[in-house]
C-alpha cells in the first residue's frame, strides 16, 4: 500500500495546474493521512533505539549496584537440563552464523541485570570481578556486535564462573527469561568452578537446555567433544604475582607439591615417594603457625620450613597436579606460569583447550593408579624434552591461561574454526612458542615427490638487446632433451623485439612475453605460460653450458624439487673486521647461494617472489637493479630451511676465453654491492636464511674411469 | 500559483519523507551518521566500580576445594567400574591395563574355526594383525583380543552377516565380557535407520568401526576407522595419484561429485541437494535417481533429466581432475569416497553432520580436508573458492600423505588401530599430535624411542634445530679372535682422525671373545667393545652404546681415509633422515624375468648404499630392530647377505627418497688383507674382495668362485622377498653423487678442502 501510494504522489506534480478546486481538499486530505502515517512510521522506528541507548548504554559512569532489577516469579520457567547428546549440527544453530568474508562469528553480551526472586534476595552476585573482565574483552574484540538481530552466539551477563555463588534454579529461571534464549540455542555460559557438596559434578547444574558450556572441570562423561570447551580455572595469582620466566634446565627439586587440599590418601603415596627418593621430592601443605597478617595462599610449608607460594614452583622441574573435589585446579595455571612441568594426576580430566592445544608437549599425564611409579616415569624423560616442555608450559600460560581475556579469546576462537573450519587457527599457530614459530620452518612442498620426467622444464630467458647472444643460449637450450617450453621475457620497452621469423627455429614453444617496464622481477614472475613445475632461469648470456650440464640440472632437481639447484655457486661470508656480511665468488670450499643467471628452481617459488616476499626486498632490488638472484636465495632458504645445490663444476659461463671465474665483473664495487643487498636482505628477514654446504651434485660417474660412451652426461665440463 | 507552489512543496516533503524512511534505514547505517555511530557502539560498560568487584571464588576457597568427607581416589575408582559401562566405557573403566604391563602391547587372535568362514576382508585384518610385531599365539601374554568371528557385516540383510554371535561370544572362556577385546566392524545397523546396533552384545570391548557417529562414540576408547572395500590390498598399496605440485592448481574442475541420490529415507537430504550446486563449469554435482530395484517408483521431477546428465562424465575422469570432491554421507556415514578422493589428491569436502573422522584421536582433519556442514551446502562453493591456492596446496599434499601412511592398505589401518590403543596404554610414551600429523607419520615414529622431536632424523627442521655435531663410528668385526686384523687397526686410526667422531663402538661377532682391552689401539676418543649374538641384523640393534645421532656403519675390512669421513659427514648432517655412504649398488625392474634384478656393476644410477661405510641416523637402528616384524628380521638372518638391503629398503620406504653417494677413492676395502674370517653360519660376511662391489672386476658374472655368484643371486631373492613383504618395491634410485665443492677443479690444491679425495 506504501509502494502504490507513493507512486501516485510523484506523478502528483504534473497532474496539479489541470486539477479544479474541489479536488484540492481531496487532494490536501490525502496528503496530510500520508504524512500523518509516515510520520507514525517514523516514530515507531527510531523509538525504542533510543530509548534503549539513552537508558542502558550511552551512560558510562554508572556502577554496577545501578543496574536494573529483574523479578523472577517463582513459577517463572526453567530450561531443559542440559543434553549430552547435543552437538554442533544438532543443538547450534549455524543459519545465524552466515558466510562473511572475515570468517569471524559474531558474539553478543546482554546486558546486565541484577535478578531477584519473588522476595527480593538477590538470585546471585551481581558479576564477579573476573567474568566482568571475561565480557569487557570480548566486548573489546572483533568478535563483539552490539547487535542481537546479527549475533550469531550469545553470551549472557549472569556470572556461573562459580556455581557455589548461584542458586541454581533461580539461576536457570534467569536464564530462560534471556530476550533470545530460545532452549539455549547459540548461548555460551562460562563456568570454572561446577559442582557442589556431595557429589561434585564436573560439569555446572544449573539446567542450561542446548547452551554451549566454556566449563573449567569437564571429564570425559560430561564434556560433550566438539560442542563444549575445556578452560581452565583461573588463578587471580596470575595477575596478582609477577613471575618471570626462568630459562629451562634442572631446578632444586625434581617433583613438587604445592597443593593444600589433597585427599589424605594421595598426600600418603606422595610421602612414600617422597621417603623413596629423598630430598628430590617436596611435599608442601597448609602452613600451621603463620603470623596474623600473612596470607594463608601465599605461603606453604614443610615441616618448619616455610616457602613463598608460587615462587617456590619455580624451584622444581615437575610439579604434581592432583584431583581435588573437582577435576579443574586453579593450581595448573600458577605451575604453568613458573615455567613447571605438570604431572596432572586426574583420570577422567579433559585438560584446559584440550581440542586444540597439544597437551603432551607441555605435561605429563599419569593414570591414578601408577602414582607410585611417578619417579621412574619421569626419570625416563630426556633432559632435553623436559626444557622443551617448560618453555612449552610457560608458552601455554601466556597464551591461554595468563587472563580472563586470554581465556574468553581462545574460548572464542575454538568456537569460530568449528564453524568456519576452511579458516581454521592451524595446529601450529596454537601450539608452537614463538622461539619455535621463528626458528622453525614448514616447507610448503613437503612432500617427498619425485616429478616425473617427462614433464620437462620451462627455460625462462631474461633479455634486453643482447639478440645475438639471446639467440645462441635458445640453440644451446633448445638442444637439452627434457626442454618443454621457452619463454622469452624482452624487458626493453624501446625496442621489439626481433621478427618471428629471425628467431632460431627451435624443437619446442618458443613464446615472447613483452614487459611493461624495465624490471628486474620480471624474470620472477609466474607467467600463465609456465606449465610445468621446474624453471630454468637463464641469461641471455651463459652460452657455455652444454646439453649434458643442462640435462643433468634437471635430473638433480627432480631429486630436489624444493631447493634452488644452479649452476654458478657463490657464497656468503661474516666479516669479523667490518661486523657484517660479505660476498665472496672467489675459489671456495662451500657454497650457500646458486646464481639465478642458469638455476632450476620449483614455480612456486616464482609466486614466492612475486607477492610473498618480505618487507620491500622486492621494489628495492628493482630500483636498484641487482641482486634479485640473491633475493631469490634468501626467500627458498627462509621457507625451506635447506641448501642450496650447486651442479657440475662449471665456472665459466660466458665465454672461453674470459679469465676471471665469470663475465659479471668482479670489480670491487660490484662486489661491495653485492655485499650490501646481503646485509640488507639479513635485516629485512631479520635472520640470516642461507644455508653452508660443502658439496655440489656430480653425475654419478663423473670422472671416474670408465668408458665415457656408457656414462648418462658424458659432457660435463671442467671450469 | 500560491497553491501549485503548495503542492509542490507538499509533495517534495513527501517524497523526502519517504526517501528518509525507505532508504532510511541503510542511510542512517552507512553515511551519515556513521562517525556518532562508531561512538556509540554499545560496548560492554566500564563499571565505575569495578575494581572493586569481588573475586568469582576467594583467595581460600580456590586451593581448598577437597571435602574429607569424599569418597576416597580408591573408592571413586572402583565405584566408576560399576556405574561407566556399556556406552559409556572408558579406558580406566572397561579396560585392564595390568593385562599389558608384564608381556607389553601384545594382541591375541582366536584361532579360526572349522565351518567358521570369515569375509576376504576380515581374513585380511586378522593376517595383518597376525603379521605384525604386537601378536602373539598365546593368550596368556595378551593384552589385546581379536575376535576370529567376522563382525565386520552386521547389516542382518546381507549375505555376510553371522548370526547367533551372542551365544558363540558367551562360550569363549576368553571373552570375560568383553574386556581387553577389540571389535572391527563396517557395516552396522540396517533399512532403514542404519542405526549403530552391532546386533550383539558387545559388552566392554572397544569398538573399531567404520561410520561411527560422534554421538554413540566413546571417546577415547573406540576408534573410527575409514571404510574400505574388499579390493582394499593387505599390503603396500597403491600410491597416491599427486605426482607434482602444480601452483596454482591447474585441474579442469573446482568440485566435483557424481554419486546416487536417494529419493527417500536416510542421507537422502543432503544428496537431494547436492544438484542445487552444480553449474556445469567448474563445478560438476551429478546425482543419479538409479539405485535399488523400485526406483522408478519414487522418481522424481528431475530423475530423467539427471540420470542423462549423469552418464555424460566419468567419475574416475572427474576425480583425477578436480580441486575438491564432496564427500557426502551416503545411508550411513562413512563412504567409500572419502578414501577414494584422499589417494586422488582430491580435497576431500565433508558433508556428513556427526560422522566421528577416521582416527579422529590422532589424525588432524583441519589439514586434509574441508569439514563442511551439511546444512550449509550452498556456501560450499563460495567456501571452497576463498581458499588460497597455497592452502590448497598444502592441503593436497597432507591428503598423499594421510593417504600413504594410514590407508593405502589394510596392514595400515589396521596398524593404525592398534597403535592408537598402544598410546593410550602409558600416556607419557605416546605419539605427540604433530607427530601424527607430520611426515613420516605416526607409525614410523616409535614413543619407546623417544617422545622428543630432536632424537628422531625427520624434524630437524620444523622443531628448528639440528643433528649432532659429531658422530659414533660403528664398526662390525668378524675376524679370527686372539689379534686383530690390519685392516680394523688402520680403520680405527683413520676414524679416530675425524675431528667430528665422538666414538667409537665395535660389534664383537664371533664366537671367540674380542682380545683384551690392551690390544686395542690407543685412540683420542673413547672405544666401547660389545659382544654381539652373531645375527646378520644384529648390526642394527640399537645398542645402548652408540650415543650420537649419526652413525658410521662400518665393516671391520673397509677403508676410508679420515678426509673422506668428514667430508661424508657433512654431506650427511645436511640429509640427516637418509643414508649417505661411498660403495653403492642399484636395482631396476626386469621386465624378461617379471622380477626386481640387482646390479652391483657401475651404473648410472644408484638406489642401495653399502652399509659397510655409510652414515645414517642412529633411530634407524630401533626402527630395523622393532618396527620391522621379527619374520622379516628372521628371513634376513636367514639369507646371509641381506641386511644392508633390508636397512635400505627400511630407509627409502621410510623416506620415499633415493640415498646419497658421496666420493670416495677408488678402494673401500682393503683386498690384501685377505684375512682367515670365522665362517661359522650366519655370522660370517663373504670373504671381502667379492664384496666390493665399487671395482668394476666385482661384477657378478665375473666372479669366478661359486661363493660369489650364489651371493648374487641371494641378493637378488632377497630384494624379491622384500619387495613382497612391503607390498611394493621402496628403493628410489638417483643419478647424482655428491662431491666436494672443488673436486677435481685445475686449481692448486692448496685451496681445497678434501684434496686428499683425489689422490688414485
Amino acid at each position: 500500500i506504501m509502494c502504490a501510494s507513493a507512486k501516485y504522489n510523484t506523478r502528483g506534480p504534473a497532474l496539479i495546474p489541470r486539477m479544479k478546486t474541489k479536488h484540492r481538499i481531496y487532494y490536501i486530505t490525502l496528503f496530510s493521512i500520508v504524512l500523518l502515517g509516515l510520520i507514525a512510521t517514523g516514530m515507531f522506528q527510531f523509538w525504542p533505539h533510543s530509548i534503549e541507548s539513552s537508558s542502558d548504554w550511552t551512560v558510562e559512569k554508572r556502577s554496577v549496584h545501578d543496574v536494573p532489577v529483574v523479578k523472577l516469579p517463582a513459577d517463572s520457567p526453567i530450561p531443559e537440563r542440559g543434553d549430552l547428546s547435543c552437538r554442533m549440527h544438532t543443538c547450534f544453530d549455524v543459519y545465524r552464523c552466515g558466510f562473511n568474508p572475515k570468517n569471524k562469528i559474531k558474539v553478543y553480551i546482554y546486558s546486565l541485570k541484577k535478578y531477584v526472586d519473588e522476595y527480593g534476595t538477590s538470585v546471585s552476585n551481581t558479576i564477579s570481578r573476573e567474568y566482568n573482565e571475561l565480557l569487557t574483552a570480548i566486548s573489546d574484540s572483533e568478535f563483539y556486535t552490539d547487535d542481537v538481530n546479527r549475533a550469531c552466539l550469545f553470551v549472557p551477563s549472569i556470572d556461573v564462573l562459580n556455581q557455589n555463588a548461584l542458586r541454581i534454579k533461580e539461576t536457570a529461571q534467569a536464564l530462560a527469561q534471556l530476550s533470545r534464549w530460545d532452549r539455549g540455542t547459540n548461548h555460551l555460559l562460562f563456568n570454572m568452578l561446577p559442582g557442589g557438596p556431595p557429589d561434585y559434578n564436573t560439569a555446572l547444574d544449573v539446567p542450561r537446555d542446548r547452551a554451549l558450556l566454556a566449563g573449567g572441570g569437564f571429564s570425559t562423561w560430561t564434556y560433550r567433544q566438539g560442542y563444549d570447551v575445556s578452560i581452565p580455572v583461573y588463578s587471580p595469582l596470575s595477575g596478582e604475582v609477577d613471575l618471570p620466566e626462568r630459562g629451562p634446565g634442572p631446578r632444586r627439586f625434581f617433583i613438587l607439591s604445592s597443593q593444600m587440599a589433597l585427599h589424605p590418601e594421595y598426600r600418603l603415596e606422595l610421602e612414600a615417594l617422597q621417603a623413596e627418593n629423598g630430598e628430590s621430592v617436596l611435599i608442601l601443605d597448609k602452613c600451621t603457625n603463620l603470623s596474623d597478617g600473612v596470607p594463608a595462599v601465599r605461603k606453604r610449608c614443610y615441616k618448619n620450613q616455610v616457602f613463598d607460594y608460587p615462587q617456590v614452583l619455580q624451584e622444581s622441574t615437575f610439579c604434581v597436579v592432583l584431583r581435588g573435589a573437582r577435576l579443574g585446579q586453579a593450581v595448573l595455571s600458577d605451575v604453568l606460569q613458573a615455567g613447571c612441568v605438570p604431572v596432572i594426576i586426574a583420570d577422567s580430566y579433559i585438560l584446559p583447550f584440550s581440542e586444540v592445544l597439544d597437551w603432551k608437549r607441555a605435561s605429563v599425564v599419569i593414570p591414578e593408579e601408577k602414582m607410585p611409579e611417578m619417579y621412574s616415569i619421569l626419570q625416563s624423560i630426556p633432559q632435553r624434552q623436559i626444557e622443551e616442555m617448560q618453555r612449552q608450559a610457560r608458552w601455554f600460560w601466556e597464551a591461554y591461561f595468563r587472563s580472563m581475556k586470554a581465556i574468553a579469546l581462545a574460548t572464542l576462537q575454538i568456537i569460530n574454526d568449528r564453524i568456519y573450519p576452511y579458516a581454521a587457527i592451524s595446529y601450529e599457530e596454537w601450539n608452537d612458542p614463538p622461539a619455535v614459530k621463528w626458528s622453525s620452518v614448514s616447507n610448503p612442498l613437503f612432500l617427498p615427490l619425485i616429478p616425473p620426467q617427462s614433464q620437462g622444464f620451462t627455460a625462462v630467458v631474461l633479455t634486453y638487446d643482447r639478440v645475438e647472444s639471446l639467440f645462441r643460449v635458445i640453440t644451446e637450450v633448445s638442444k637439452v632433451p627434457s626442454l618443454s617450453k621457452l619463454l622469452v621475457v624482452w624487458n626493453n620497452q624501446n625496442k621489439n623485439p626481433p621478427e618471428d621469423s629471425l628467431w632460431p627455429k627451435i624443437r619446442v614453444p618458443l613464446k615472447v612475453v613483452r614487459t611493461a617496464e624495465n624490471k628486474l622481477s620480471n624474470r620472477f614472475f609466474p607467467y600463465d605460460e609456465i606449465e610445468t613445475e621446474a624453471v630454468l632461469a637463464i641469461d641471455d648470456d651463459i652460452i657455455m653450458l652444454t646439453s649434458d650440464e643442462l640435462q643433468f640440472g634437471y635430473e638433480v632437481w627432480r631429486e630436489f624439487p624444493d631447493r634452488l639447484v644452479g649452476y654458478p655457486g657463490r657464497l656468503h661470508l661474516w666479516d669479523h673486521e667490518m661486523n657484517k656480511w660479505k660476498y665472496e665468488s672467489e675459489w671456495t670450499n662451500e657454497v650457500s647461494m646458486v646464481l639465478t643467471g642458469a638455476a632450476f628452481y620449483h614455480k612456486y617459488f616464482n609466486y614466492l617472489y612475486t607477492y610473498k616476499m618480505p618487507g620491500d626486498i622486492k621494489n628495492w632490488v628493482d630500483a636498484h637493479m641487482n641482486c634479485e638472484d640473491i633475493a631469490m636465495n634468501f626467500l627458498v632458504a627462509n621457507v625451506t630451511g635447506k641448501s642450496v645445490i650447486k651442479v657440475t663444476p662449471r665456472k665459466k659461463f660466458k665465454c672461453p676465453e674470459c679469465t676471471a671465474i665469470d663475465g659479471l665483473s668482479l670489480d670491487q664495487t660490484h662486489m661491495v654491492e653485492r655485499s650490501e643487498c646481503i646485509n640488507k636482505f639479513a635485516s629485512v628477514f631479520g635472520t640470516m636464511p642461507l644455508k653452508v654446504v660443502e658439496h655440489r651434485a656430480d653425475p654419478v660417474l663423473y670422472k671416474d674411469d670408465f668408458p665415457e660412451k656408457l656414462k648418462s652426461f658424458p659432457n660435463i665440463g671442467s671450469l | 500559483m500560491q497553491t501549485r507552489k503548495k503542492y509542490i512543496f507538499l509533495t517534495f516533503l513527501a517524497s523526502w519523507l519517504l526517501l528518509f524512511l525507505f532508504g532510511g534505514d541503510q542511510l542512517r547505517r552507512f553515511s551519515f551518521f556513521s562517525g556518532r555511530k562508531a561512538e556509540a557502539r554499545r560496548n560492554w560498560p566500564r563499571w565505575t566500580d569495578r575494581s572493586l568487584l569481588k573475586s568469582f571464588a576467594d583467595a581460600e576457597e580456590l586451593p581448598r576445594d577437597g571435602d574429607p568427607s569424599l569418597l576416597s581416589p580408591r573408592e571413586r575408582r572402583a565405584a566408576w567400574l560399576s556405574v561407566y559401562r556399556g556406552s559409556r566405557c572408558r579406558m580406566e573403566t572397561c579396560f585392564d591395563f595390568s593385562r599389558c604391563e608384564k608381556h607389553g602391547f601384545k594382541v591375541f587372535t582366536y584361532p579360526r574355526e572349522r565351518g567358521q568362514p570369515v569375509s576376504e576382508t576380515y581374513g585380511k585384518i586378522l593376517s595383518s594383525i597376525e603379521r605384525s610385531r604386537y601378536h602373539t599365539a598365546n593368550p596368556e601374554e595378551a593384552c589385546l583380543f581379536i575376535l576370529s568371528i567376522d563382525t565386520l557385516d552386521r547389516d542382518h540383510l546381507s549375505g555376510q552377516y553371522v548370526r547367533d554371535v551372542d551365544e558363540k561370544i558367551r562360550s569363549f572362556p576368553l571373552w570375560n565380557g568383553g574386556r581387553n577385546h577389540l571389535i572391527f566392524n563396517l557395516y552396522s545397523g540396517t533399512w532403514p535407520d542404519y542405526a549403530g546396533d552391532l546386533g550383539f552384545d558387545i559388552g566392554q570391548a572397544i569398538l573399531a568401526k567404520a561410520s561411527f557417529d560422534t554421538e554413540s562414540f566413546r571417546p577415547g576408547f573406540d576408534v573410527s576407522i575409514p571404510l574400505f572395500s574388499k579390493e582394499h590390498p593387505q599390503r603396500g598399496g597403491d600410491r597416491g595419484w599427486l605426482y607434482q605440485d602444480s601452483v596454482p592448481p591447474r585441474k579442469k574442475y573446482l568440485l566435483v561429485f557424481k554419486g546416487k541420490r536417494y529419493l527417500t529415507g536416510i542421507g537422502s537430504g543432503t544428496r537431494n541437494a547436492l544438484h542445487h550446486i552444480h553449474n556445469g563449469k567448474d563445478i560438476i554435482s551429478l546425482t543419479t535417481c538409479k539405485h535399488g530395484k523400485d526406483w522408478e517408483k519414487h522418481k522424481d521431477t528431475r530423475c530423467d533429466r539427471d540420470n542423462i546428465d549423469y552418464e555424460r562424465f566419468d567419475y574416475q575422469e572427474l576425480l583425477h581432475n578436480s580441486t575438491f570432491c564432496i564427500v557426502p554421507r551416503g545411508r550411513r556415514l562413512g563412504s567409500f569416497r572419502f578414501l577414494e578422493a584422499l589417494q586422488a589428491a582430491c580435497i576431500p569436502v565433508l558433508l556428513s553432520d556427526g560422522w566421528e573422522l577416521p582416527f579422529s584421536e590422532a589424525i588432524d582433519w583441519g589439514k586434509a580436508a574441508v569439514v563442511g556442514s551439511e546444512r550449509l551446502l550452498l556456501q560450499i562453493p563460495s567456501a571452497v573458492r576463498c581458499i588460497h591456492p597455497e592452502r590448497v596446496l598444502a592441503f593436497q599434499q597432507q591428503t598423499q600423505f594421510l593417504w600413504d601412511a594410514y590407508f593405502s592398505s589394510v596392514d595400515k589401518i589396521v596398524h593404525t588401530t592398534l597403535e592408537i590403543i598402544k598410546d593410550r596404554l602409558s600416556p607419557h610414551r605416546s605419539r605427540s599430535r604433530f607427530l601424527w600429523n607430520a611426515l613420516p607419520g605416526g607409525l614410523l615414529v616409535l614413543p619407546d624411542f623417544s617422545t622428543h622431536l630432536g632424537d628422531f632424523p625427520f624434524y630437524y627442521l620444523q622443531h628448528g634445530s639440528s643433528p649432532s655435531k659429531k658422530f659414533t663410528a660403528f664398526i662390525r668385526a668378524v675376524s679370527q679372535g686372539g689379534s686383530l686384523s690390519q685392516p680394523i687397526l688402520r680403520l680405527i686410526q683413520a676414524v679416530s682422525g675425524s675431528q667430528y667422531c665422538a666414538q667409537i663402538v665395535v660389534l664383537w661377532s664371533c664366537e671367540k671373545p674380542p682380545p683384551p682391552s690392551g690390544k686395542w689401539p690407543q685412540t683420542t676418543v673413547p672405544l666401547t667393545v660389545i659382544q654381539g649374538r652373531r645375527q646378520l641384523s644384529d648390526r642394527f640393534f640399537p645398542f645402548e652404546a652408540i650415543q650420537m645421532d649419526a652413525v658410521l656403519s662400518l665393516d671391520e675390512d673397509t677403508s676410508l681415509s679420515t678426509s673422506e669421513v668428514d667430508f661424508a659427514f657433512s654431506v650427511w648432517r645436511s640429509f640427516p633422515e637418509r643414508i649417505v655412504g661411498f660403495p653403492t649398488q642399484s636395482h631396476f625392474w626386469d621386465p624378461e624375468q617379471g622380477r626386481w634384478g640387482y646390479t652391483s656393476r657401475w651404473t648410472n644410477e644408484l638406489s642401495i648404499v653399502l652399509t659397510a661405510a655409510a652414515f645414517y641416523h642412529r633411530y634407524y637402528h630401533s626402527l630395523f630392530t622393532e618396527y620391522l616384524p621379527a619374520g622379516l628380521r628372521e628371513l634376513v638372518d636367514g639369507l646371509a647377505a641381506c641386511e644392508d638391503i633390508l636397512m635400505n629398503v627400511l630407509v627409502a620406504a621410510v623416506t620415499k627418497l633415493p640415498p646419497i653417494k658421496v666420493t670416495q677413492r677408488k678402494q673401500h676395502k682393503d683386498v690384501v688383507a685377505q684375512q682367515a674370517e670365522c665362517r661359522d653360519g650366519a655370522a660370517g660376511t663373504p670373504p671381502p674382495g667379492q664384496r666390493s662391489p665399487s671395482a668394476p672386476h666385482s661384477a657378478p658374472a665375473r666372479v669366478k668362485g661359486t661363493a660369489g655368484s650364489r651371493r648374487f643371486s641371494q641378493r637378488q631373492d632377497c630384494l624379491n622377498q622384500l619387495a613382497d613383504w612391503f607390498g611394493y618395491m621402496p628403493l628410489v634410485s638417483s643419478q647424482l653423487r655428491l662431491d666436494p665443492v672443488l673436486f677435481k677443479d685445475q686449481v692448486s690444491v692448496l685451496r681445497k678442502k678434501y684434496p686428499s679425495l683425489e689422490k688414485p
